[in-house]
């Protein structure tokens, strides 16, 4: 039984960190602005509900996992509410959602 | 294994803040301050200093950044031109720079059992709280109580900064020109016009105000005290300024009752030292508050954490007001 457990719990937090591998190339190599977000927003969401859920499976039905839970569950209300804030704030500050290569000005570095 | 980690994390730091320093873009730079204190944060915490990382994660990621956002609002987002003695400073960092790695060398290895910080006063603190005070988290009993006086001296450096940052806030204008015109521009208004923005923060600041006063009350017993849950709690009610604007935030908490949450801290401090003396004992020996020491104890650090949060979070939202309220330097 743990053993099993064990196994899912490390196929999880795998999955999480390719997911969160994947989210960081795609914010780095995405084009623009609005593809870039949408690719680090994967970071937030899949990637932490995977790898918080490996922790919980290596927890055990304590309080930590209570805990795991609790936090889980504000990360997957405020990370969704940041980015759409980044998007809305990208759009008010007039950068336009166009689809290809956008000209370098747009992002600020 | 936590050696290498450390290790990496320690890399991370030191890129960090080569960007942070590189930038151009000031707002570049404050971002990458709070990944700073995030990561030095984690790094605390893989050291078992779960109280430092709670303070480094709530002061420096969180209420820090807001404050340099608000300076930098009132300021430029660029960084003006470097100054032409570019070759002095690089001579002064390079020989500090060698000064130190020198220093290093004196040091104990990592981890050392016979480090001097091991065997010192550190091994004294956790015989002696068990019996004496009688809390699980020793950080709390060596800071409340066996170094109540450094304690005593942080609270009036923080209530000083906040009473100094004030000051230099509202020093060239008059009171009345200070305020922006009430013209009902955005930033007036927060994000009341922005639905999901404002849902979430509602929804989320009573949570942290929670948050913020189980970390002050369960600082006996777990990583916590004033310090943090001072910060925690600043951060929410920034957080309510931040989607229903300062207005409505000031309505709620006037300004006079944050230099009175300031003053009343360092002063509950302050009194529970000079109560120790009354009762017969000595300042900021809480022993003689009750008939029982260790009761005493507990009462006296519930006590001076209390203030210790009351002088915190009064005066960040003391600067943080300062700030929103500036229209211009």
């Amino acid at each position: 039984m743990q053993a099993v457990l064990d196994i899912i719990s490390w196929l999880l937090l795998t999955a999480g960190g390719a997911f969160v591998l994947v989210g960081g190339i795609g914010a780095l190599r995405m084009p623009n602005l609005y593809t870039r977000m949408h690719a680090a927003s994967v970071t937030d969401t899949v990637g932490a509900i995977l790898v918080l859920g490996g922790i919980m499976l290596q927890a055990g039905l304590t309080l930590a996992t209570i805990k795991l839970a609790a936090i889980l569950l504000f990360l997957l209300i405020t990370s969704p509410t940041a980015s759409y804030a980044l998007a809305n704030a990208a759009m008010i500050a007039g950068v336009k959602p166009e689809a290809g290569r956008a000209p370098d000005t747009e992002h600020d570095s | 294994m936590t050696v290498l980690f450390s290790v990496f994390l320690l890399t991370l730091l030191v890129i960090t803040a080569i960007a942070a320093v590189q930038s151009r873009n000031l707002f570049v730079s404050v971002m990458l301050l709070g990944i700073f204190s995030l990561l030095i944060a984690a790094n605390f915490l893989l050291l078992d200093a779960a109280d430092v990382a709670l303070t480094e994660a709530a002061v420096g990621a969180g209420i820090s950044t807001v404050l340099f956002l608000g300076a930098l609002a009132l300021t430029f987002e660029r960084e003006h031109r470097p100054t032409p003695h570019r070759w002095l400073s690089l001579a002064v960092v390079f020989a500090a720079t060698l000064v130190v790695l020198y220093a290093t060398f004196d040091k104990p290895k990592f981890g050392d059992p016979g480090a001097p910080v091991q065997v010192h006063v550190a091994p004294w603190y956790i015989e002696k709280t068990p019996e004496v005070i009688d809390v699980p988290n020793i950080v709390t009993a060596v800071l409340a109580s066996f170094r109540g006086y450094d304690t005593l001296g942080e609270v009036f450096v923080v209530f000083t900064a906040g009473i100094g940052v004030l000051f230099l806030l509202s020093a060239s204008h008059g009171h009345a020109a200070q305020r922006r015109p009430d013209n009902g521009d955005e930033s007036k208004i927060g994000l009341r016009n922005d639905l999901i923005p404002r849902v979430v923060g509602r929804l989320l600041v009573p949570f942290i105000l929670l948050f913020g006063l189980y970390v002050q009350f369960h600082g006996d017993y777990g990583p916590g005290g004033g310090f943090q849950a001072g910060a925690l709690i600043a951060a929410a009610v920034i957080l309510f300024a931040l989607v229903e604007g300062e207005e409505r935030t000031l309505e709620a908490i006037p300004r006079g009752a944050l230099l009175a949450l300031m003053v009343s801290g360092a002063m509950l401090y302050g009194l529970v030292g000079v109560a120790g003396i009354f009762l017969g004992g000595e300042f900021l020996n809480y022993s003689v508050l009750a008939d029982d020491p260790i009761a005493g104890q507990h009462l006296g650090i519930i006590l001076i954490e209390a203030g210790v949060g009351l002088t915190v979070t009064g005066v960040l939202l003391s600067i943080f007001h300062a700030f929103a309220a500036r229209d211009r330097f």
